[in-house]
């Protein structure tokens, strides 16, 4: 899409627009898109604010042309595969970002909403504590972790991944919520300490490994086990169809319909407290 | 003013001010879900006596329950915010938790809230687990038919309690035919409760006793088998009286539920409608009889 017809789309949805002006494989650290930075500055001043190009120190003027006023809602666009770090931080409005996007997708977010409408990096809401992100593709690894050497990871808001994410989803989350339609790659919820993290399509191996407590659930395919899980029931969670149902109604496109049958639980990781749990269900035969 | 030959007294109810709280009650079918409600809701007629008011109502048909199962609302009144949570622990703890396949959940988007799955986690003796969504919390209790899940804390509200209006018939036959016509239709407006047996209570009562350390006393004015001893309140051929008592979340409900079962109770051998009030002193809210008729 041209850069005229982008634009003109951006303006379309009001609030801040920025469009990337070039394309390149060069990292940006662009923290500084984020709602409480731009709160009460103009397009000028939104385009002084500091960014990195690789390890060269610029200005988000450099990078993006930046329109309009109004934090509470920004819209990003262009060539965003390599630009990190959109969100950071944000306790507040709404960024929508039209493509895809790189790695630290609403890091450390506290509160409102981030939409993306293509895939995303790694390490989508890594130490989340509240707010949204709906990532409508694919995301990388480390969706909803902890950073390497942290103890605990998110701790409130909710992360729904409409495609397929990598390893580790929600490790060491502590509270929270993730929802992945697709496939989750390996060690979801490892070291998990509470939460929930469901995921609708095929759950990839070794799920759960050191978890203390907090529900994974596996709505499609699983694989077996780690041994320090055991099998206590099968039963139909109302807590589940609580879920699916809040979700549905809050604008996601969920089915609540696979709450409705039977589960297995497992209850582990017995090497730790073992008071975590993994849902398994039924498939139609 | 009469309809269908039945006299609109020119008087009014007079009801007074309560707490309120509305419960989702869902279970494995409709079945149970009315069983637990029902249990919970059990001998709560009459704050005198039961500590709290209490019934069941259908849930709108637009409304679905939290969890998309088959389910009730159950509806409490009480006199204070602190009574509420008391009887809440007892009722949801043993009338519903103790229901197979049963769970509970807040009904009233409220400012005010009280604690109840918040306490009665603690049956789960240490296994009970909580989630938490859009600043839901659930408490999950292990049970033996799979959990029992519970909401931690439910709205509370300012609701008004004591709407009521009284069916004077020629016999006890047209009283309850009458009375069970009305409530029939009451039932279907939301957020009221009729909290009396079948919706219907005949012991009426006043607020004085000629008995030390008896507050209350049988509506004798009312009462037609002492009707030459006492300065009776019956017309003549009134044989029989039935009184419909209505607590609402909102005074509109109430109103809307009493224009309802006047309407109703309107049905041939039935004298006079009337209701019950304290020349207007003592409760905050009055619902004008010809009034609510009118509208």
């Amino acid at each position: 899409m041209g850069c005229l017809a982008c634009a003109a789309l951006m303006l379309d949805r009001g609030g801040v627009t920025l469009y990337r002006k070039e394309s390149s494989s060069i990292p940006v650290e662009a923290d500084s898109i984020c709602p409480d930075r731009f709160l009460g500055r103009g397009p000028a001043e939104i385009a002084a604010l500091p960014a990195f190009y690789g390890r060269r120190r610029v200005t988000l003027g450099d990078l993006f042309e930046v329109e309009g006023t109004g934090a509470d809602n920004i819209t990003v666009s262009g060539d965003l595969r390599h630009v990190k770090k959109i969100g950071l931080g944000m306790s507040m409005g709404r960024i929508t970002v039209t493509g895809d996007v790189g790695p630290h997708l609403g890091a450390y977010m506290s509160g409102g909403e981030i939409s993306a409408e293509g895939t995303a990096g790694d390490w989508v809401g890594a130490h989340m504590k509240g707010g949204r992100i709906v990532v409508q593709g694919d995301a990388g690894h480390f969706v909803g972790a902890a950073y390497s050497g942290e103890t605990r990871g998110v701790t409130g808001g909710a992360i729904i991944v409409g495609g397929n994410v990598g390893g580790e989803v929600g490790a060491r989350m502590r509270r929270g919520l993730i929802v992945i339609l697709g496939n989750a790659g390996e060690f979801a919820g490892a070291h998990m300490i509470a939460g929930s993290i469901l995921v609708f399509g095929r759950l990839g191996g070794r799920p759960g490994a050191g978890m203390k407590r907090g529900t994974i659930v596996a709505f499609g395919d699983a694989p077996d086990l780690l041994p320090t899980f055991r099998y206590a029931c099968r039963f139909q969670p109302a807590f589940l169809r609580f879920y699916l149902r809040r979700l549905g109604e809050s604008g996601l496109s969920i089915d609540s319909e696979p709450a409705d049958g039977h589960f297995r639980r497992y209850l582990g990781d017995m090497n730790e407290l073992g008071k975590g749990e993994i849902l398994v269900r039924d498939q139609p035969q | 003013m009469r309809i269908n030959g039945v006299e609109i007294e020119d008087t009014f109810a007079e009801a007074f001010e309560m707490w309120g709280a509305r419960l989702i009650i869902t279970a494995h079918n409709q079945r149970w879900a009315l069983t637990a409600a029902q249990a919970a809701t059990g001998f709560a007629t009459s704050i005198i006596g039961c500590g709290c008011e209490a019934g069941t109502n259908d849930l709108p048909a637009d409304e679905r329950t939290p969890d998309g199962r088959p389910g009730v609302a159950a509806l409490f009144f009480t006199t204070s915010r602190q009574n509420m949570e008391a009887q809440l622990l007892q009722r949801v703890g043993q009338g519903v938790m103790t229901s197979p396949s049963s769970a509970c959940y807040n009904g009233l988007d409220a400012g005010d809230t009280i604690k109840v799955g918040g306490k009665l986690r603690f049956f789960g003796d240490g296994f009970q687990s909580s989630k938490l969504l859009d600043g839901r919390r659930l408490w999950r209790v292990p049970v033996m038919d799979g959990e029992f899940v519970v909401e931690e804390s439910f709205g509370v509200s300012k609701a008004v309690g004591g709407g009521n209006f009284f069916i004077m018939a020629e016999d006890l036959e047209a009283a309850l035919a009458a009375a069970e016509a009305a409530v029939t239709a009451m039932r279907a407006v939301p957020g009221v409760i009729m909290p009396f047996p079948g919706g219907i209570v005949r012991s009426g009562s006043k607020v004085s006793s000629r008995y030390k350390g008896q507050h209350v006393s049988s509506n004798t004015p009312y009462c037609p088998t002492i009707r030459p001893l006492v300065e009776s309140a019956l017309p003549d051929g009134v044989e029989a009286v039935l009184e419909i008592v209505i607590d609402g979340l909102e005074e509109e409900a109430v109103g809307e539920a009493m224009r309802v079962g006047v309407g109703a109770s309107c049905l041939p051998g039935v004298v006079r409608i009337t209701a019950g009030n304290y020349g207007g002193s003592l409760g905050r809210y009055q619902f004008h009889l010809r009034d609510l008729v009118d509208a």
